[in-house]
Formats: C-alpha cells, structure tokens, sequence
C-alpha cells in the first residue's frame, strides 16, 4: 500500500473510536448537555467492553457491555448536571476521574487477560475497489456499524420528532415546556445515549483495535473526541471527518518513522493536540458560535427550563 | 486509586512530619551521621516502588514477582509495594511514607525513579535506596546505587533467531523514548541478526508513551504495512502488539515477560526477567551491613560474563531449527567467556565507527558508545 494509502486506512482505523465518543458528545451537547468527562466514558466503555468479552467469548456481547459501562457513568453525570444543578464542565471532569480510580481498580483482573477479538473482514467486491477499498472495507466489524450509524443519527437529530426535542431542549427549552413535554428527561436520554456512544467508542479502542486492557489506555483521546464534537458543531457527517482528521493524526508519526523520514517525532505527536487548538481558534474568529444556546448557559449550571 | 494512594501518603507525610516536629524538641539530637555507614541494616520493611501496574504482563509485573520472591526468603520483613507511582516527586512522597512504616531499604524501580531516589538518599542516610537501570553520573552516595543486567546480551541472541526467521529481511522495532538502555537494544538486536543475516534491516518505531496501547497498534501496523515479518519491542505493557503480529501472520520477539500463549502462532523467542536473585544478592549484602562500599554502591551491572544476568532467555516457539537453537546456545558461550555482542567492527548508521575491528568493549564502553544507532537500523532518533 502507499503512503497516502496506509494513512488514510490508518485514520478510519485510528478514528473510529474517537468518531464514536464524538457522535454521543455530540448528541449530548445538542441537548445543552457538555460532557468534559467523554474520555471517563471510553474508559468505562474499554474495561466493560474487554471484561464483558472476555467472560462472554464474543465482542459483540462486549461492545453491549461497553455501552452500559459509558450509560452508566453518563447517568451519573446527567443526574449531577440535570437534578443537582451542578457545574457542568466541573462535574464532567470530577466523572473522569471517578472513572479513572474505577477502572483502574477492576480493570487489574483483565490486564493479563486475552480475548476473541474483533477481526479485520475484507468486504467482498468493495475491497477490491482500488485506495478507497483498502482504506474503508478492510477494516473490523465495528468500522462498518459506524459508516452505517452516521446517516442513522443524523436522520434521527434533524429528521425525527425525537430529535426535534432533543434539539429544543438544547436550544429553547421553553418550547419543549410549552409543547408540554420533559425537557430534563430528554436531556438525560441524550446524555445517557451519548455516554454510551462514548462507552462503544473505548469498547471498539479496546477490542477492535488494541485487543487488550490497561489502566487509563484511552490517553485523552476522550478529550480530542470533545475537541471534534465542537469544532464539527455536533452534525455528525462532520463529526466523521474530524474524527479521521484526528485518527490520520496520530497515524502519521508512525508511518514516517518507518520510511526513515528525518522529522521531530516530538512535535509530531503533539500534532493532534496542537490541531485541536488551531481548529478552535479559526472556528472563535469566524465569531458566530454553533454552540446550542443553552450551551452559553452552561456557568450557570446546567440547561435552564 | 493513584489519587487515593497520594491522598495516603499525603495524611502519612503530614502525620509523620508532625511527629517528628515533636520528637525533635524533646529529644536532644546525638549522633546524626553516625548511621550511614551501616544504611539498611535494621530494617523491618522492604519498599518496592513501579512505575505501572504489577500486572502489565511486562517491567513492573517481573519487578513486582522479583519483590514477592523476598517476601518468601525473607518472611520477617514486611514487603511494602507502591504500583503507578509516577516519576517525579510523588515517588519522593511514596517512598518517605514507605520509609515511615519502618522501610529501611528501598528498591526504585523504573528508569525515570533515579531523581527521587537521589533525594530520598540524601534525605535519609540511614536508608539504602538502590535503582533499576538507570545510571548515576558522578559521585555516588554512600546509601545509593543503581543496578541492572545487561539486557543487551539475550536481546543479541533472539536477533540472531529473528535474522534467521525474516523472509523479508526485514524487522521491526517499537520502542519508547530514546534512552540508553533502548539503543543498546535495538543495536544489539540488528548486529544479532546481521550475524547471521547480512542483508537485514530494522525499521524503529517510537511511540513517546511507555504503554499507550493505541500508539502501539499504530506502529505495528505501520512496520506490516512496510513488509516487517518480524517485530520486537521495548515497551511497559507488550500485549497488543504481540497479539497484532500473532494475527497478521508476523513473527514475535518479546521483551520483559514470556508472552508466548499470546502469540500461539508466531512466537519465536524473547527474553524476559528474573530478578529474584540478584534481589536477593543486594538485600543480603544491605542486612550484613556490607552496603556501602559493596558493589552496589555503584553503577552495578550483571552480565553473562560476571555473573548471572536478570534478563534471560525465553523460551523457543516452534519454528525455530535445531540448528538456530544451536548457533544461538554456541554464541550465548562465545559472549560469555571471549566474545561480546558489540565486538567490533561495529559502524553507526551515519557510517562512522563504534567500535573497531577487533575491539571486544566491556560493559561500561558499551553502556557510554550506545548513544546512535548502528548501520542496519532504520529510523532517526527522536529529536527534541
């Protein structure tokens, strides 16, 4: 495969889990919610999704598993946020780091462990077609499901009565209030879903891509997920892009390393990172936020009916 | 947890400051110095402090069996261990608090632990702080050491192993920082392979991150993408990439721990630690009072030339010959007695010379010339 070939295989590869926490942050943050604790989640969705397949024999009862794992840790967050009024970008860390002792201190019993794993399936006739087909058909199982779940959630936000609600009770939640329906209860079923987006994305980090468990083995991808919802201004088919910008990212220092390219590996790997901060400066000086407004509320504690 | 053991030692190291506010106005202080000739040799404790989880089928899992190897020859002494203890001053913190449940020797054992250790000596003339794998440059303290094997050596013998299994002639190298401990690997292992394979190269991958495991998948999947069919590695926690190689029909070299029931397939050798005796040597000399002075009161390193290395041989995978098994046990007598894995001619990368023709360095001119990589590696050092 060429170089562009293997980078771009190497962001969907990459990218995926971060595309997944991304889509459920950004159903989150359309529902006024933000959800600093994302990376929590994936690491929740990791351990749960690489114990429950471990006990189970088959990744797909994990990947089950990783989304309770990540719902679970986000009810904790959306009943903080949504009830207690909370702060929510302080509350989201505080889950991050409840997250980090808990995996930490269950996850030790995995460590050793070894899993069936999802394995690479070459879609038959697409992986034929040249680039395109190595880069997006030879990939594992749960690749496949998120090409799928793109167009499925954004029918679901911009199409669907479901998502309308969601939107208004991000936007305006008084429309919901007068339509006469529970704008706390549709903000915890979007913070709940999205943590358990989030939860598959560590499950698919955890046994589609590494096929394995360590303590805090998200290493702030959780983070760049939050960075790519907002900068994509939560619409998912931009959400997909993001995700591969950041997955080709963290590909690249590898893939230079091995042709012996003479570069500052140092530099390289902060790219990522550097990237997120680049993309939210061009997106603040544009000067219109995306943001949903009851975001901009978000100091006050938690999205207001 | 971290956060919680830090919150401990923190209640520990006030508790323990407060005490010893009291204890130092009522009792007038005698003989301060007077301890440090004989550090460690009352001690009621043994600290162990790792970098990451004692269970990360790697470093800290065979540091962590060499500690409970102590607790069974030594039942008397408590053996107190500190796992994910970062390397900075909150090993200072663990390491006091360590020292105030009645630890008198301490066993610091990741690479980044030298700087704390350093203070905790210093602080505490009456505790033996000895360090793993790290090097004390200049004087040493009369309560410090540092010690290690000289991982090079089996590292040599699997490249030999690993050159004679490549098809592609190629092999792959995914490693952490650029330390020095890693060079000399990763040279050691080309000049094993190029023993028996001329043409071979190794392609290197850092990744920055002892154990990111994502990174780890990046970087073997790169070198696959390159036409490696052979990959080896320096890393904390080794079992994603092994399992990758396994899957992708690619030969393993472990490191740190035998990992051969996670490549059932294409395991070919690796070498792996056993620290429990060179642990037991140092403690041993530490109770008889002998430490300061003794050879680990310095830069110890253990090799098959002096004594019996740490770092061992791990078992074969099926595909190796029983010719590549002998050439492997003959050469493992040659740098045992006359030879060396750097016996020159050794040229760097940039074409000039290591080590010349004829030349059979010993462990410290090894140790100080493994600051480049050899001709044969493919990959820069990382630049900061």
């Amino acid at each position: 495969m060429s170089f562009g070939t293997e980078l771009m295989a190497g962001a969907v590869l990459g990218g995926t889990p971060i595309l997944y926490a991304a889509l459920g942050e950004s159903i989150s943050e359309r529902a006024g919610v933000i959800n600093l604790g994302t990376e929590g989640n994936m690491l929740m969705g990791a351990l749960a999704g690489y114990a429950v397949t471990a006990e189970s024999g088959n990744p797909w009862i994990g990947l089950a598993g990783a989304a309770l794992g990540g719902a679970l840790l986000a009810s904790v967050h959306g009943s903080f946020v949504l009830w207690r009024r909370t702060n929510q970008l302080a509350t989201g860390l505080v889950v991050l780091f409840l997250a980090l002792g808990l995996t930490s201190l269950f996850g030790v019993n995995y460590v050793q462990s070894t899993i069936n794993a999802f394995q690479t399936i070459d879609v038959p006739l697409l992986s034929d077609i040249p680039v395109l087909g190595d880069v997006l058909f030879e990939q594992t199982a749960p690749v496949y499901v998120s090409y799928a779940l793109v167009p499925l959630l954004w029918l679901l936000l911009f199409r669907s009565r479901p998502g309308l609600y969601l939107r208004a009770a991000g936007e305006r939640a008084q429309v919901l209030t007068t339509y006469g329906r529970p704008v706390r209860l549709v903000q915890m079923l979007a913070v709940v879903g999205g943590g358990a987006l989030a939860g598959i994305g560590g499950g698919v980090l955890a046994t589609a891509y590494t096929n394995a468990w360590f303590e805090n083995m998200v290493q702030g991808r959780g983070f760049v997920a939050v960075a790519v919802a907002v900068f994509a201004a939560r619409s998912p088919f931009k959400v997909m892009a993001g995700a591969y910008l950041f997955g080709g990212a963290f590909a690249l220092s590898p893939l230079l390393q091995v042709r012996g390219v003479d570069i500052n590996q140092f530099a390289l790997d902060a790219l990522p990172y550097v990237l997120v901060i680049v993309v939210l400066v061009v997106i603040g000086r544009r000067g219109t936020s995306p943001a949903p407004e009851g975001l901009q509320e978000v100091f006050e504690g938690g999205a207001s009916e | 947890m971290r956060q919680r053991r830090r919150a401990r030692a923190g209640v520990v190291a006030t508790l323990t400051a407060a005490v010893m506010a009291v204890l130092a106005t009522a009792i007038p202080v005698t003989s301060a110095g007077a301890a440090t000739e004989t550090c460690g040799k009352d001690t009621k404790a043994i600290g162990f402090i790792f970098v990451g989880p004692k269970n990360d089928y790697g470093y800290n899992q065979a540091a962590y069996e060499g500690a409970m190897a102590l607790k069974k020859e030594y039942p008397k002494l408590k053996i107190l261990t500190a796992e994910n203890v970062p390397e900075n001053d909150d090993a200072t913190r663990v390491m006091e608090s360590m020292i105030s449940k009645g630890a008198k020797i301490i066993f610091a054992t990741s690479y980044g632990h030298l700087d704390p250790a350093e203070k905790v000596a210093k602080a505490n003339p009456d505790v033996c702080v000895v360090q793993q794998g790290n090097f004390i440059k200049g004087g040493i303290a009369p309560n410090l050491g540092t010690y290690f094997g000289t991982v090079y050596e089996p590292v040599y013998l699997a490249g030999i192993a690993a050159g004679e299994s490549t098809k592609s002639d190629k092999l792959g190298y995914v490693y952490a920082f650029p330390i020095p401990q890693t060079i000399s690997n990763i040279n050691a292992f080309t000049l094993g392979a190029q023993s028996v394979n001329p043409d071979v190269k190794v392609y290197t991958v850092a990744t920055s991150n002892w154990c990111d495991p994502s990174k780890q998948a990046d970087a073997a999947n790169s070198l696959i993408g390159q036409g490696v069919d052979v990959i080896t590695q320096h890393q904390d926690c080794t079992s994603t990439i092994t399992k990758i190689a396994n899957d992708k029909g690619v030969g393993v070299v472990g490191y740190h721990a035998d990992a051969s029931s996670l490549a059932p397939k294409t395991w070919i050798t690796g070498s792996e630690w056993d620290w429990a005796p060179l642990y037991s040597d140092i403690v041993k000399t530490i109770l008889a009072g002998d430490f300061t002075g003794s050879q680990f009161n310095d830069n110890y390193r253990v090799g098959y030339k002096t004594g019996t290395n740490p770092f061992v041989q791990s078992k074969y995978g099926k595909s190796v010959s029983a010719d590549t098994k002998a050439l492997i046990a003959e050469k493992l007598q040659e740098i045992s007695t006359t030879g060396s894995p750097f016996a020159g001619p050794v040229k760097t990368q940039s074409g000039g010379t290591m080590f010349p023709a004829g030349d059979v360095p010993d462990y410290a001119a090894i140790e100080a010339a493994n600051t480049v990589f050899v001709a044969g590696v493919v990959g820069d050092l990382p630049k900061s």
